[in-house]
């Protein structure tokens, strides 16, 4: 005796927010009816375990024909196959495509293709993610990419409009868009402590400055490439530290603010000039592409272990960073005072994030 | 020409990829009416194209504007070969071929292919143009009305209920070429699916013409169902009530909160009834000359018991069945006493006859509808039913399908006559149904026998609004219909008689079991509950008339079991009345399955159901003390039934009983009338003796058996009830949330040598699961109740079992379930209370007074439900004259105008408008026809609630911003929370579905999961389409279901039907009584359902 077939369908199509994570979480029906049985959902409605069973089924099969849709959400709101109310719609598409920040930091910066998905089952392992949620995720990253790889306009924007995602998931998206995009290097060793939020924020922040959108917001790819002839006009900053005047005046203005406010006056004195040279250094080779790649890992090695090693507080390296900037703007043969700012923004602001342990 | 049907398809979305090369379609439509054909042109490479075609125009005879759907074929243009076929579109117009209906269809269809399922979506408009054709002999029936709803239908009225029709058709089915390997499984199956609409359409114009003929205007309780027999071809059927239904424009309101259905303690009251809308339909006797159906035969005039047979008719019957022509009448008469006692003055029996003879004039004096105006049933006698076994043959002439006909004609005169014996004119609740299996079929039918009140019997009483309601003093509204209708000294069967418990004048049957839901009017105890008897009976695979004679002998017997369990679930439960009763027998090549389900509950006019008591065949023949263990359980299993369905029954003092009935106890009983043949009536008592109590003998292990599984059946968990009837007995106050559902299992049986004990088990379990497994998804919605829980057995292959259910979750409101019942009109705003009451007011303003002075003579010494029901109604009256003041107020008044014009943009809001004048009209009938006094200024005033109703329905409308209209489905009459303001037409669609990559579509489950969603999403289309935003009485009539996992395919066959409408909610309405400015409640549209 056993059960041939067994459906149930609802008007209303009936999902439950807890088996749906099961799901997305890649649980087969088995380990799914174990955990709700865990979790303690049998005692509810005096279930047994085979209703768990079908009931598991009947929302899986839900699910596997709902994917389809949700692979274009704004389908979800005009296919006339389910009827779901829109804030169940809204959850469906929010939960499909929000990732593991543990899974998408491996895969961050990598070329989401076919080689990169092959290995996926070596970082299912590695982040006990499970291969299957692996696959989505990754497929989710792969489809936002190909979708506003070809469309005008902000990048936070197309996603949002396109995939009906939340301000947030748009936004931790379009910083996986530009990393594959831009292919930046954060799988390094010196890397790893830094956290998917950290570079998305870094990515926020490099998006609205220094990709072309920032200046003009009508062309392709705006928001993914980087402003060619902004990162050309960098080179012009290298005079801060070729010539000598500058660098010293640059030293004795930064100083001279610092003085007595903090403990650690003489490990920044000490090592100005080499904090100047290595953040302008990442400045004037920004042309290569080799060298934007390595951009996050030149600034860990050039920057912020020296500052860690001499023990600088987060305020230590933030009063640094500001008077560093702003001492810039009095000097007066200093011509690339727009290109400075454009640039030691975003510096700043990523090492501010990226300064943590 | 007497019609120009116009179509025009505008574009297309989400269409599938037929270009695997650019990944592209190049799509174009043709539009296919009888035998014209339109083509759009290409539209290249997209998936969304937009055609914006002409207008195509077919003219058309109004005959096959019936019977031919609109066919809607999207193809994907190929230059070299041919060209591909996307998927179709069937239309069914005739939504648009009478006026009070749909004026355009127009909206997103999923295209539909029956091999890939809905392949994208395209938007039509199509429109009639009619013009007047007053041909003498025309076929067609443009104009009739179609209803699904076994009620009057809300914002209508009857004025005339003619009464039974029926039309059954014939065809060839096509598939038997598919298995012919002829053409391709998508050929068929397109050909079957068109032709069945074709044919049901057909049918519904030969059921109009007959309407017509009898001067109605429409059919309520419409039921047509397939008949696959396979081999010997197909056959669509159809039964009804012919009506002749008024929009509610003068007349009395419609009924504005159906949710409301009050039943629930005795004091809950008669103003509150699921039909009340429908105010006293008016039977009139039909002139001899245009009744009934075209058939030859025509019933006697004259009573006699013995049913009046054509003698013509044993010729008609085909000879290779006549032998197996054994039909079985099961009679449960659990009757009640109306004749008995001193009401039987001469006046009465005067009328009585007048009525008998009104009804008796008629061929069939058969209702489809399950629930009644209040004051419309007197007496239910109890339930009738016949089945009858038939060898299926190939129907030679379609056009003559005189063998089917006879088989039917020949099962409702037994039911005529059964009914007559339990001394009843009429059968309420009246359906039929088959099972077929190979060439054996067993036809079924059942109904309610039942005396009808003659008022509405007589002619001339259309005039609803004054009809003299002193003419006799009914009986009292909340017991009468359970008094016995037949003859106390000369009973059908032998019955236990008592006293009512509410009257004490007339007498009562000690258990009432009926097929139509629970009158509104009457008084309960405590809520209902869904009882089901489940039964397996194995039998001998034969073939032929050897087989038919097998599946007639085992009938009786699993009738009889069926009857047994409902009765002792019945005791267990401590209730005492079953209604909805429907039993399924289906057969498979070796067993008969038998499922009979109901609600039951307490009335609290009969007695008190006496408990189970155990005994051993002999003393000492088991331990004694395993008996009384037993004995325990059940006693203690009572008890907790008791609590839970919180049955307290008033007290009962003792001197008002004066019961002349000796016996201390009640009994029940069990009485079945077995017929040899359908011509003579021998009746088998085949009760339990003369026991005292119901007692349960356990002389073998089968015994201990039954009782076990008696045991089985859990309760629900706490916070759910169920029920399989219209209305939740006990439960009124339902909030907006609703989940409609349908849930296939199929068991396969893989134990070969199983017996029928073993396959009870098997099968109890599996209906047992099922409702388990409803309870733990729908656990989000408790409280909540399941209703019209519609199970459906069969036996689809040799060792499957397939059970199907369709049901409605609806949530309600679990602080004010009982007590505030009665109150809670009042509440409601004056112009609902008013016409509510219209009927019990006068019953109390007019009736003579010596029914208050009974009344209220109970009530000193009990609280008897009649008591209390007559204080409310005159508190009710009171409250309402004060809702009107309040209308009446300033406040009210000083709502801008100006703003509500600007609304007033949209055909929805237009429609709004509508409804509004229909209310005023209602009030101005009320206030005629009842003494309250109003100024007739009130009447102007009533405008701001239709003002703050049309603003709420514009918020809900714009909820979610969501492009796909939500369409609510139930299969009850009515949506909580809602009202009812437009039929826009039938629902009747059949879908094949067929996949050969079975395991691809994830399995069989995968398979009719989609299958289902799909049938679902294209109902809801076509709703939406009409322009509405619900299905009530929906029904999915047939899922067949057939497999070949070998060979990777599969196919399912759906047929689902029910009412599209317009409902709006009630919010506004509820709150319009404190407040004219009503805010935006946008948000109580969307299902409440997770």
């Amino acid at each position: 005796m056993s059960v041939e077939l067994d459906v149930f369908v609802g008007n209303t199509t009936i999902m439950d927010e807890e088996v749906y994570q099961l799901w997305l979480d890649g649980y087969t029906v088995n380990d799914a009816v174990k955990v709700r049985m865990e979790g303690g959902v049998m005692d509810e409605c005096e279930a047994s375990k085979d209703v768990l069973l079908s009931d598991t089924m009947d929302q899986y099969r839900t699910f596997q024909m709902c994917e389809r849709l949700l692979h274009s959400p704004a389908k979800l709101a005009n296919q006339l196959l389910f009827q779901i109310p829109p804030h169940r719609q809204i959850m469906l598409i929010e939960r499909y495509y929000a990732f593991d920040d543990t899974f998408v930091r491996e895969v961050l910066g990598k070329k989401l293709s076919k080689g990169t998905k092959k290995d996926l089952d070596d970082i299912s392992t590695k982040t006990s993610v499970t291969l299957k949620s692996c696959r989505r995720q990754f497929d989710n990253f792969k489809r936002v990419f190909k979708v506003v790889e070809e469309l005008k306009g902000p990048l936070v924007e197309n996603i949002r409009q396109h995939f009906l995602l939340s301000d947030k998931l748009a936004r931790d998206y379009a910083a996986i868009v530009f990393f594959a995009n831009n292919r930046f290097e954060t799988g390094k060793r010196k890397l790893q402590y830094l956290s998917f939020q950290d570079f998305a924020f870094c990515a926020g922040q490099l998006i609205s400055n220094w990709t072309v959108g920032a200046v003009d917001n009508m062309v392709e790819d705006m928001d993914v490439d980087l402003d060619k002839e902004f990162l050309q006009e960098l080179k012009e900053l290298k005079i801060l530290i070729t010539d000598k005047d500058l660098l010293d005046q640059h030293k004795s203005l930064v100083c001279t603010a610092l003085r007595g406010k903090t403990k650690v006056f003489i490990e920044m004195e000490g090592s100005f000039k080499n904090l100047s040279r290595g953040l302008i250094n990442i400045a004037a080779k920004l042309t290569n592409t080799k060298d934007v790649r390595d951009f996050f890992i030149d600034l860990v090695e050039k920057f912020i272990e020296p500052c860690r090693s001499d023990r600088w507080s987060a305020a230590d390296m933030k009063l640094y960073l500001t008077h560093y900037t702003n001492s810039a703007h009095i000097l007066d043969t200093f011509k690339h005072q727009v290109v400075w700012d454009r640039y030691m923004g975003v510096v700043k602001s990523c090492i501010f994030k990226m300064y943590h342990d | 020409m007497p019609g120009k049907l116009k179509a025009k398809i505008v574009a297309g979305r989400h269409l599938p990829v037929m270009d695997r090369a650019s990944d592209l379609t190049d799509a174009f439509v043709e539009v296919k009416f009888g035998n014209t054909t339109f083509k759009t042109d290409v539209c290249p490479k997209s998936l969304n194209p937009q055609w914006n075609s002409e207008w195509f125009k077919f003219e058309v005879d109004d005959e096959d504007l019936q019977d031919e759907p609109l066919q809607i074929t999207v193809l994907d243009h190929d230059t070299y070969s041919a060209n591909d076929a996307i998927g179709k579109v069937y239309i069914d117009i005739d939504p648009l071929l009478y006026s009070e209906a749909a004026s355009v269809i127009s909206g997103w269809f999923p295209i539909y292919d029956t091999i890939h399922g809905i392949r994208g979506e395209i938007n039509v408009i199509v429109k009639v143009e009619l013009f007047n054709d007053l041909n003498r002999f025309r076929q067609s029936s443009c104009g009739v009305k179609f209803f699904c709803t076994t009620c009057i239908p809300q914002c209508y009225r009857a004025t005339l209920v003619h009464g039974f029709v029926e039309e059954l058709v014939v065809n060839e089915d096509p598939e038997y070429q598919w298995i012919d390997r002829i053409r391709t499984p998508r050929a068929s199956n397109e050909a079957r699916q068109r032709l069945i609409s074709l044919m049901s359409g057909e049918l519904q114009r030969k059921i109009g013409l007959k309407v017509l003929e009898m001067g109605g205007n429409a059919v309520v309780g419409y039921l047509q169902c397939f008949d696959l027999e396979g081999e010997s071809g197909l056959v669509v059927r159809a039964i009804g009530t012919a009506c002749t239904l008024d929009k509610l424009s003068s007349g009395s309101a419609p009924n504005t909160n159906t949710h409301m259905h009050p039943n629930t303690a005795p004091a809950s009251n008669a103003c509150n009834s699921p039909s009340k809308d429908g105010k006293e339909p008016v039977f009139v006797e039909d002139l001899p000359s245009s009744s009934g159906p075209p058939t030859p035969f025509r019933a006697l005039p004259t009573s006699s018991s013995p049913p009046p047979f054509s003698p013509s008719k044993p010729c008609s019957r085909q000879s290779s069945s006549s032998d197996t022509d054994l039909s079985l009448t099961p009679k449960t008469g659990m009757g009640s006493g109306g004749s008995a006692g001193k009401e039987a003055g001469p006046l009465r029996t005067l009328l009585r006859q007048q009525t008998q003879t009104a009804l008796e004039q008629r061929e069939f004096p058969f209702f489809t509808l399950t629930s009644f105006p209040p004051g419309f049933l007197l007496h239910v006698g109890g339930v009738v039913s016949a089945r009858s076994v038939k060898l299926l043959d190939r129907i030679h002439n379609p056009d003559e399908p005189e063998t089917r006909d006879a088989w039917w004609e020949e099962i409702r005169q037994e039911i005529k006559s059964h009914a007559r014996a339990l001394g009843c004119h009429a059968v309420v609740g009246y359906s039929e149904s088959t099972s077929i299996c190979e060439e054996v079929c067993i036809l079924s039918a059942s109904g309610t026998a039942a005396i009808l009140n003659p008022r509405y019997m007589r002619e001339g009483c259309l005039d609803i609004g004054c009809t003299d309601h002193r003419f006799e003093e009914p009986s009292p509204p909340n017991c009468g219909f359970c008094h016995i209708p037949y003859d106390e000294l000369n009973m059908p069967f032998p019955a236990q008689l008592t006293y009512c418990y509410h009257c004490r004048r007339q007498k009562v049957p000690d258990v009432l079991f009926t097929t139509i839901d629970l009158p509104s009017e009457a008084a309960v105890a405590g809520k209902g509950c869904l009882i089901q008897a489940r039964l397996c009976r194995l039998k001998k695979k034969a073939q032929g008339e050897a087989n038919a004679t097998a599946i007639s002998n085992l009938l009786p017997f699993m009738e009889y079991e069926l009857h047994t369990q409902l009765m002792n679930k019945l005791k267990l439960r401590s209730m005492n009345a079953l209604f909805g009763l429907h039993i399924q027998i289906s057969v498979g090549e070796n067993m008969l399955l038998g499922l009979a389900s109901a609600t039951g509950v307490y009335l609290t006019a009969l007695p008190a159901p006496g408990g189970i008591q155990i005994a051993g065949k002999t003393p000492g023949d088991l331990s004694s003390e395993h008996i009384s263990s037993i004995q325990k359980r059940i006693n203690d299993t009572i008890a907790v039934n008791k609590e839970l369905y919180q049955i307290n029954p008033p007290e009962l003092a003792e001197e008002g009983v004066g019961s002349p009935i000796p016996e201390p106890r009640h009994r029940s009983r069990l009485f079945r009338s077995h017929s040899e043949s359908s011509d003579e009536l021998s009746e088998l008592d085949l009760s339990h003796g003369k026991k005292d109590a119901f007692v349960l003998e356990i002389d073998d292990t089968d015994a201990v058996e039954d009782i076990h599984s008696l045991l089985i059946d859990a309760p629900p968990p706490t916070g759910f009830y169920s029920c399989n009837t219209e209305n939740m007995p006990g439960i009124s106050n339902w909030t907006s949330g609703v989940q409609m559902f349908t849930s296939v299992r199929v068991l396969r049986l893989s134990n070969a040598n199983l017996t029928n004990q073993g396959l009870n088990k098997i099968f109890t379990d599996l209906c047992e699961n099922l409702l388990k497994s409803f309870y733990f998804k729908l656990r989000s919605m408790i409280p909540c109740c399941l209703c019209h829980l519609n199970f459906t057995v069969a036996v689809p292959e040799e060792e499957l079992i397939q059970v199907t259910v369709t049901a409605v979750a609806m949530t309600y409101d679990k602080e004010q379930t009982q007590e505030k019942t009665a109150e809670k009109p009042v509440n409601k705003g004056s112009l609902e209370a008013e016409e509510q009451l219209q009927f019990p007011l006068e019953l109390c303003a007019d009736s003579s007074s010596s029914n208050i002075q009974t009344a209220s003579k109970i009530s000193v010494s009990l609280f008897t439900p009649a008591a209390k029901l007559c204080q409310n109604q005159l508190l009710i009256a009171r409250s309402a004259g004060v809702g009107e003041s309040t209308n009446m107020s300033p406040r009210a008044a000083s709502v801008d105008y100006g703003s509500f014009a600007d609304r007033c943009s949209t055909w929805l809001e237009l429609l709004r408008l509508k409804a509004h004048t229909i209310r005023r009209g209602s009030v101005k009938t009320s206030r005629r026809t009842q003494s309250l006094a109003h100024s007739v200024s009130s009447l102007e005033r009533c405008s701001p609630l239709q003002e703050g109703r049309s603003r709420s329905l514009r918020s809900s409308r714009s909820f979610g911003g969501s492009s796909v209209t939500v369409v609510k489905m139930t299969p009850l009459s009515f949506l909580p929370g809602t009202r009812i303001i437009k039929y826009l037409g039938i629902i009747n669609m059949f879908f094949i579905r067929e996949t050969t990559s079975l395991r691809e579509e994830g399995g069989v489950s995968g398979f009719l999961h989609s299958f289902i969603a799909e049938v679902f999403a294209m109902v809801r289309a076509h709703v939406a389409a009409l322009g509405g935003n619900a299905v009530v009485s929906y029904s999915m009539k047939e899922c067949v279901f057939m497999e070949n996992p070998n060979k990777n395919q599969a196919q399912c066959l759906i047929n689902v039907s029910g009412d599209a409408v317009i409902c709006i909610s009630e919010t506004d309405q509820e709150s319009s009584a404190s407040t004219a400015n009503t805010g935006q409640t946008g948000g109580s549209e969307t299902d409440g359902a997770t």
